[in-house]
């Protein structure tokens, strides 16, 4: 089967992020951008799984600015096959990208779409559901084990207390917990040889796909700063402190 | 306005993460909740009594039981035609299930959100917390997911709502439940918890994890948590995980041990009322956030500190 797997080029998990002083988002010129974190583990499962040679390609796709291509070209050089651009100007919310993956699976006819849970920059954590319910697919949110059989997709799910474990009919829609797997470094000959894969230009325009925001962002702003602590010298005083608080007798 | 709840429950009672969501849900408008499940009238005749629940509808039947998205979304969808809004609490099946009823209405989603400004306005948290985005929604139908460490929770007594039954398309055929392995705990719910005590990864392992942190836990009738370094390390169960990619927790006295502060720790607990965090590194981020800091060996501290208490 073919695999199909978004990735998004966000704020490098590192980095501090910084609130505009006008209040109208986060400053994201001059600071590293990387993979989203979720999305660097589907593309590890995906490739995990055209090893066991369970998927027979591995198709990443992006939608973005043009500078998303270097994320695909990450992935690629990971092990993905083949790459699809989809330029957008400005952030294109959870519901307009489920939209345009709807049309890329609709063109490519994947078994399996394997997303990170959450994207770290809007913490949504929507579009892989979004996209099930638009494929009318099933999906497996919250992964931490992923198994086909045949047409049926076994996932272990990470949820509150515990974990849980949900059969699902081929094709599926599958979002990534983090410990799901540790995603590979790429070597530097296979970021030479992903150069020249081949990577797709396209446009919303090109699936007919409408991707005006529902949204508006009225206002970002930092959050409460906590008031500055004290430092206690020893366990004596700590025991003081927490008697204070009541929460010791 | 006239909003509907998704009543977060085991079948057998209603989950707290509910009564947070009521709270939030009573401020756009009249509540009812949704029950689904199978054989769940005690959590309907439950849902019925939390104050500021008007009606409770209950979808009892056997492809409800385990809230599979595929299943419990369209029920959802088909009732909105009398709503303007869906609400869930951002657990596991609020996140699972809200988005796929967004998409099947045709609407963007609010996560995790922090406030109700207005009827169509909202505050929620990006870039792990780092930044708080206020949104406004241009859609017709508002499906919200609810933060519930930010919200009161609604009283469970007092409410006389009636029970009605409602029913969807049932098994959609996409995916069966096949098992669950839920982690026991004697100790008090990590979200709903008043203390926590949390380790990191300078507990060391699995066996000095449990022999530092327990009996501090036991000690405060604290729930313990952990840092993503501690799990990942194997030190502690996945489902103690406080942070951005685990559980979001504020309760009234936070205690970090041996954790450094990493933002997407920082994420899941840096509204706790109080944080006291002990940290031989006196550099370390978790000391810009704590309220009382005590730099040094935990492994001499935390003994100590349990025995004098």
């Amino acid at each position: 089967m073919k695999i199909l797997v978004p990735v998004k080029r966000v704020l490098d998990y590192n980095v501090k992020p910084r609130v505009k002083a006008d209040g109208t988002g986060v400053d994201l010129a001059n600071v590293k951008m990387s993979m989203n974190p979720f999305d660097e583990i589907a593309v590890e499962e995906a490739i995990r799984l055209k090893e066991k040679g369970v998927a027979t390609e591995v198709i990443v796709v992006s939608i973005g600015e043009p500078k998303s291509q270097d994320t695909l070209r990450t992935a690629l050089a990971m092990g993905a096959d083949r790459a699809i651009l989809i330029t957008a100007e400005g952030e294109v919310e959870p519901l307009g990208v489920a939209k345009l993956l709807k049309a890329v699976a609709d063109e490519e006819q994947p078994g399996l779409v394997i997303l990170g849970k959450q994207a770290i920059d809007d913490d949504s954590n929507q579009t892989g559901q979004m996209l099930a319910a638009l494929t009318g697919w099933g999906q497996g949110t919250f992964a931490s084990k992923v198994e086909v059989a045949g047409d049926t997709v076994i996932v272990t799910r990470e949820v509150d207390g515990g974990s849980e474990t949900v059969s699902l009919k081929a094709p599926a829609i599958v979002t990534t917990d983090l410990r799901l797997n540790e995603p590979r470094y790429a070597s530097l000959p296979n970021i030479m040889k992903a150069k020249s894969k081949p990577l797709a230009n396209k446009t919303p325009a090109d699936y007919g796909v409408d991707v005006a925001k529902r949204l508006t962002t009225l206002k970002v702003s930092e959050p409460p700063v906590r008031s500055a602590g004290i430092k206690v010298a020893d366990v004596d005083e700590l025991v003081a402190k927490l008697k204070a608080l009541g929460v010791a007798a | 306005m006239s909003v509907l709840v998704w009543v977060e429950h085991d079948n057998a009672s209603v989950k707290d993460a509910t009564l947070a969501a009521v709270t939030a849900a009573g401020k756009l408008g009249d509540v009812h909740a949704l029950v689904a499940g199978k054989g769940a009238q005690a959590v309907a005749d439950e849902a019925a009594k939390i104050a500021g629940v008007a009606k409770v509808l209950l979808a009892d039947d056997a492809a409800y039981e385990h809230a599979l998205a595929e299943n419990v979304a369209p029920l959802i969808a088909g009732l909105m035609s009398g709503y303007d809004a869906f609400v869930a609490p951002s657990t596991s099946h609020g996140k699972n299930i809200a988005p796929r009823v967004a998409a099947l209405l045709d609407v963007a989603q609010i996560s995790d959100i922090l406030s109700v400004e207005s009827a169509d306005t909202f505050t929620r948290p990006i870039y792990a917390g780092n930044a708080i985005a206020t949104v406004q929604s241009s859609d017709a139908k508002k499906v919200i997911t609810v933060r519930g460490t930010a919200f009161e929770k609604a009283a469970t007594s007092g409410g006389s709502a009636s029970v009605e039954a409602a029913s969807g398309a049932g098994d959609a055929g996409l995916s069966s439940f096949v098992g669950a392995e839920i982690a026991k705990s004697e100790r008090p719910e990590l979200t709903a918890a008043k203390i926590i005590v949390s380790g990191g990864r300078a507990l060391g392992s699995e066996e000095q994890f449990h022999a530092v942190i327990d009996p501090l836990a036991d000690k405060l009738g604290a729930a313990v948590g952990a840092s993503r370094a501690a799990v990942d390390a194997g030190y502690a169960p996945n489902d103690y995980q406080v942070g951005q990619t685990g559980k979001i927790v504020a309760p009234e006295v936070y205690v970090a041990i041996g954790i450094s502060g990493a933002i997407q720790h920082l994420a899941g607990m840096k509204d706790s009322k109080t944080i006291i965090a002990i940290n031989k590194d006196e550099d370390a981020p978790i000391f810009q956030v704590a309220d009382i800091g005590l730099v040094g060996d935990l492994f001499k501290i935390v003994p100590a500190l349990t025995g004098k208490l």
